[in-house]
């Protein structure tokens, strides 16, 4: 049973996303259905494997491709929190999908490579070896590209060759640092001690610089971020999925993968390429708020926002300490959490309302109540308000920064909160205390699967908050990742 | 005695009835005339059967022998199957296969069955199966000369199948270099039966030394065989060629006629003149590689039409089967890393088979359903056919080399041989493949997504062939996933003595 379970918490969004190809277009029902049963499989296979994992399980699926190199599937507790965010935002972004898209074309081309999305994220997680990361890795490149084009129109297909420009040349980035190293040091694996310490520490510096530049290009990182942006021509649910749990998490996760499975911290800390990654990824936070001060329209104005916040990611993996470790980890949970939410509500709005520009959202927290409530929380998070989610996570890489000696940080964190604050204030301002300018009739929330979504998300983030000090909150987790190994 | 070990005993010659099986289906096509395709379907299937039974036989038994006739070398034939052998059989079967299932209604109904391509079309197509299985297990290289006409008079013939102007001026500029071809291999098996008075590989590369008749014998055979394989600079005649037949045909040719010779050419330097692979031939072979990568797929990214797209992408593609001279080849066949090369080598003459197969099917579902193969022609086609349009891009995700594929898999091996080496040059030019292969896939890729702005009524295309495009598609990213068992296959019986595994 535990060397099936990493092939069927897979098969949760695989097999939907096959079936999903093969469904008529007009038979919404059985794609809706088709889509909803994977996701709640996956959730209670999810719920199985935290027990299971807390108490000291491993579940490992394991297929060799060629002598020595296996395609390894592997459940730990790293794996675990990833899986749980997009397992549980996998189900409110298809529900919300379905009610967003409507009856609008394509839609089995669209949630088939959606579910297949998910499903290269799963894989993302689970991959035990560096090849299976690669493979999941591209995977997730070629199964995001239809839905950044899903309009067809020559925007999307503008957006999605640049796209593809920037995360296929990332690609060859990291296809070449994964095959220089195990050319080196034959194939790498995560959960054993990998021996690479001893090879030549030029080599060493220079294959991790291609293993984050490749991973880099999906987390956005400056100056490699400038996709993020241009795909926000997508439909929304795309975005939100995009801006949350699918591609920019991918990037960071697999960070988080090469400093401490494939290197390790200490290595990383002897080489002195640590503190380079910590200033780009602090660079890149402050840098991505600035540019979102000076967006007008609300859906870049929230991807700028994504650039300047996953690298909070980056930021508290890469400095030398448990706290800033915990702290980043975190953050991937809490980032997830609060973005979905805004980006929801900024779907909605433009859905119900046609609004897409700041200074069209005057008064709309009036008209759209639970949407504002829902967006308020989100963006209050972000700032790093307590108890909201978001303030846990800066709150921990404060002292992670402390802690190693880097009090810098602490003024990184402080900066890009002022600004956070200076950019998402004047959205609350408008939509609470601003007469509406648009003519508005009442029931503008009446679709509740649109509107449910974000209520949902933004309680949650509230949630892990206030219950962070509990074993299974996203922070009691990360503590147990950092207990079982991952500090220093 | 069980019946599987009866079925597979060594001495049951099964890799003789998947030579004679298409050969007399080819001889019963042309006295069915207009009735063979009906006898199509159950002959593949025979010999697919055949071929898969010498795969068995090959992993239960090790490499095999046999004396046609009784008579052993130097005075009779051999026929000898290893494990490479055996892979491209059993690659071949499958692909011809999905050929035929495709070609039958084109070629099988209707008004087809009155013009001459649907009377010349079957004989062709198995001729030339049992050509490329005469090739894949000759030991004899007079024997193999005749089995390498055979194929390109199939070859040739097939170009000119539909008889316009174009295609008889492409097919004939493929006669012209595939006849010099044969010339200069005839030249070079005569040469060296003059100095050595054997023809079987391994007689041969026990008598045969580093003197000049032998080496001036290899660069002409070699020369020949680079000039059927399409190798750059030799290239020229297989974009027109193979964008000019029928789909099938061109299917056909891309992903089979030319692995032919370069099997042929694998053969010669790894089995019959290993100690001939210098540094500096080996190096030239990869220059001709690289340089056939980067314009091949550089010319791809400039056509206007799908199926010339498809064309020059086999020229790149072609290219990276021949790095694996310099990775593998000559000296540095005792290396650890020599292991990886030269399975990567095959491996992507393997994957690239059914990936280019289901391009050009694929593409022949939407030139027929358009009437053109022109890009500006094909926008929003995914609407369509998005079958044939996933066909395509499962396909193209192969030739790219991303994973998971059997192009990807063969695209790490030659990697990590490049830099374990320290020629990473060779993986410079694998990596600006790859990225000009995403250029010009996605450039077509791009089309079948967008929206039209005013939609075409374009005829429903039929299921049948997309499907079959789709399968051959999904065999080539199945190859890199279930890589472990042709892995070890193409193991049993290598020439290059090295350590197995990666380093």
């Amino acid at each position: 049973m535990n060397a099936l379970m990493p092939i069927l918490v897979l098969s949760t969004s695989l097999v939907p996303a096959i079936a999903i190809f093969f469904v008529a277009e007009e038979q919404q029902r059985l794609r809706t259905a088709i889509n909803l049963a994977g996701a709640l499989c996956k959730l209670a296979l999810v719920a199985v494997m935290l027990g299971g994992v807390a108490w000291g399980a491993t579940y490992e699926t394991r297929v060799p491709l060629l002598p020595g190199l296996d395609f390894l599937l592997r459940v730990d507790a790293l794996a675990l929190l990833f899986i749980t965010l997009s397992a549980f935002l996998w189900l409110l972004t298809t529900i919300y999908a379905i009610s967003y898209l409507g009856d609008g074309p394509h839609l089995s081309r669209f949630f088939g490579f959606f579910s297949l999305c998910v499903a290269a994220t799963t894989g993302i997680a689970l991959s035990g070896t560096l090849i299976t990361f690669f493979m999941f890795y591209e995977l997730l490149t070629l199964s995001t590209w239809p839905l950044v084009v899903h309009l067809g129109d020559k925007a999307s297909m503008a957006a999605g060759r640049k796209y593809l420009a920037y995360t296929l040349a990332g690609s060859a980035a990291l296809l070449l640092g994964m095959v220089w190293l195990e050319s080196l040091s034959g194939p790498i694996e995560f959960a054993v001690a990998n021996d690479i310490a001893k090879l030549d520490q030029t080599s060493l510096r220079v294959i991790f610089f291609l293993l984050i530049a490749g991973l880099g290009v999906k987390t956005a990182l400056l100056p490699l971020h400038s996709w993020l942006p241009a795909a926000m021509v997508a439909p929304a649910p795309v975005s939100a999925l995009l801006h949350a749990v699918a591609v920019v998490k991918a990037g960071a996760f697999g960070i988080v993968r090469i400093i401490y499975d494939v290197y390790g911290i200490a290595l990383v800390n002897e080489l002195s390429v640590g503190l380079p990654l910590a200033v780009l990824a602090s660079i890149t936070i402050v840098y991505g708020s600035l540019r979102a001060l000076q967006q007008t329209e609300i859906k870049r104005r929230l991807a700028y926002s994504t650039v300047s916040q996953v690298s909070y990611i980056v930021l508290g993996a890469s400095i030398f300490g448990p706290f800033a470790t915990i702290g980043g980890l975190v953050h991937i949970v809490h980032q997830g959490l609060m973005k979905i939410t805004l980006f929801f509500c900024a779907g909605a709005w433009s859905e119900r309302l046609h609004v897409y520009k700041i200074d069209q959202l005057n008064g709309v927290g009036r008209l759209m109540p639970w949407t504002g409530v829902a967006f308020s929380i989100g963006a209050l998070g972000m700032i790093g308000l307590p108890p909201i989610a978001g303030f846990v996570s800066k709150w921990y890489l404060g002292i992670g920064g402390i802690q190693a000696g880097q009090p810098w940080v602490v003024a990184v964190l402080l900066t890009s909160s002022l600004l956070n604050a200076a950019y998402f204030l004047p959205l609350l301002y408008r939509a609470w205390f601003l007469p509406p300018t648009i003519a508005a009739e009442p029931g503008r929330e009446r679709k509740p699967w649109l509107i449910a979504p974000a209520v949902i998300t933004a309680a949650a983030s509230l949630g892990v908050g206030v219950l962070a000090g509990l074993a299974f909150s996203p922070l009691g987790w990360a503590t147990l990742i950092v207990e079982r190994g991952y500090g220093p | 005695m069980s019946l599987e070990s009866d079925l597979l005993a060594p001495g049951i010659p099964w890799v003789v009835y998947a030579i004679a099986i298409p050969l007399v289906a080819a001889l019963a096509a042309i006295v069915l005339g207009m009735r063979a395709a009906r006898l199509a379907l159950p002959a593949a299937a025979a010999a697919c059967v055949a071929a898969l039974l010498v795969v068995a036989q090959v992993y239960a038994h090790g490499t095999l022998e046999y004396a046609i006739g009784g008579w052993s070398p130097p005075l009779g034939i051999k026929l000898r199957i290893d494990g490479l052998s055996a892979s491209f059989l059993v690659c071949t079967a499958i692909v011809v296969s999905a050929i035929a299932v495709y070609s039958r209604p084109l070629f099988g109904s209707g008004d087809a069955r009155e013009t001459r391509a649907g009377f010349a079309f079957w004989p062709l197509l198995f001729f030339a199966w049992a050509a490329l299985n005469v090739l894949f297990s000759s030991a004899d290289l007079f024997n193999l000369y005749v089995a390498l006409e055979l194929l390109t008079l199939s070859a040739v013939a097939m170009v000119a199948l539909d008889g316009k102007a174009d295609s008889l001026v492409a097919a004939m500029r493929y006669l012209l270099f595939a006849l010099f071809g044969s010339l200069a291999y005839l030249l070079g098996v005569a040469l060296l039966y003059g100095a050595h008075g054997a023809l079987d590989m391994q007689l041969l590369r026990a008598a045969a030394g580093e003197d000049g008749v032998t080496l001036a014998a290899g660069a002409l055979i070699t020369a020949g065989l680079m000039a059927k394989t399409a190798l750059f600079p030799l290239h020229a005649w297989l974009p027109p060629a193979h964008a000019g037949a029928p789909a099938p045909a061109s299917a056909l040719l891309s992903a089979l006629v030319v692995k032919g010779s370069f099997y042929l050419i694998v053969r010669l330097w790894f089995d019959v003149l290993p100690m001939a692979g210098t540094v500096a031939v080996t190096q030239l072979f990869g220059a001709f590689g690289a340089a056939g990568i980067v314009i091949g797929s550089w010319l791809a990214l400039r056509q206007a039409r799908l199926k010339m797209i498809v064309a020059y992408s086999t020229v790149a593609q072609l290219g990276y089967l021949f790095l694996m001279f310099p990775l593998a080849g000559g000296a540095v066949g005792a290396q650890p890393w020599a292991a990886s090369a030269w399975t990567g080598g095959i491996y992507h003459a393997l994957a690239h088979a059914p990936a280019k197969a289901a391009l050009f099917l694929a593409a022949g579902v939407m030139m027929k359903a358009v009437g053109h193969d022109r890009l500006s022609g094909l926008v929003g086609i995914a609407r369509d056919m998005p079958l044939a349009a996933f066909a395509f891009g499962l396909g193209a995700v192969s030739l790219m080399g991303l994973p998971p594929s059997g192009g990807f898999t063969a695209k790490y091996l030659l990697l990590t041989a490049a830099l374990a080496s320290g020629q990473w040059w060779w993986a410079a030019a694998m990596i600006v493949g790859g990225l000009l292969a995403a250029a010009y896939l996605f450039r077509v890729l791009n089309r079948f997504l967008q929206e039209p702005d005013d939609p075409p009524m374009r005829e429903p295309a039929p299921r049948g062939p997309q499907v079959v495009a789709l399968v051959l598609a999904g065999i080539s990213i199945l190859m890199g996933l279930l890589s472990h068992f042709p892995y070890h296959l193409l193991q049993i019986g290598r020439s290059v003595a090295a350590a197995e595994g990666l380093s």
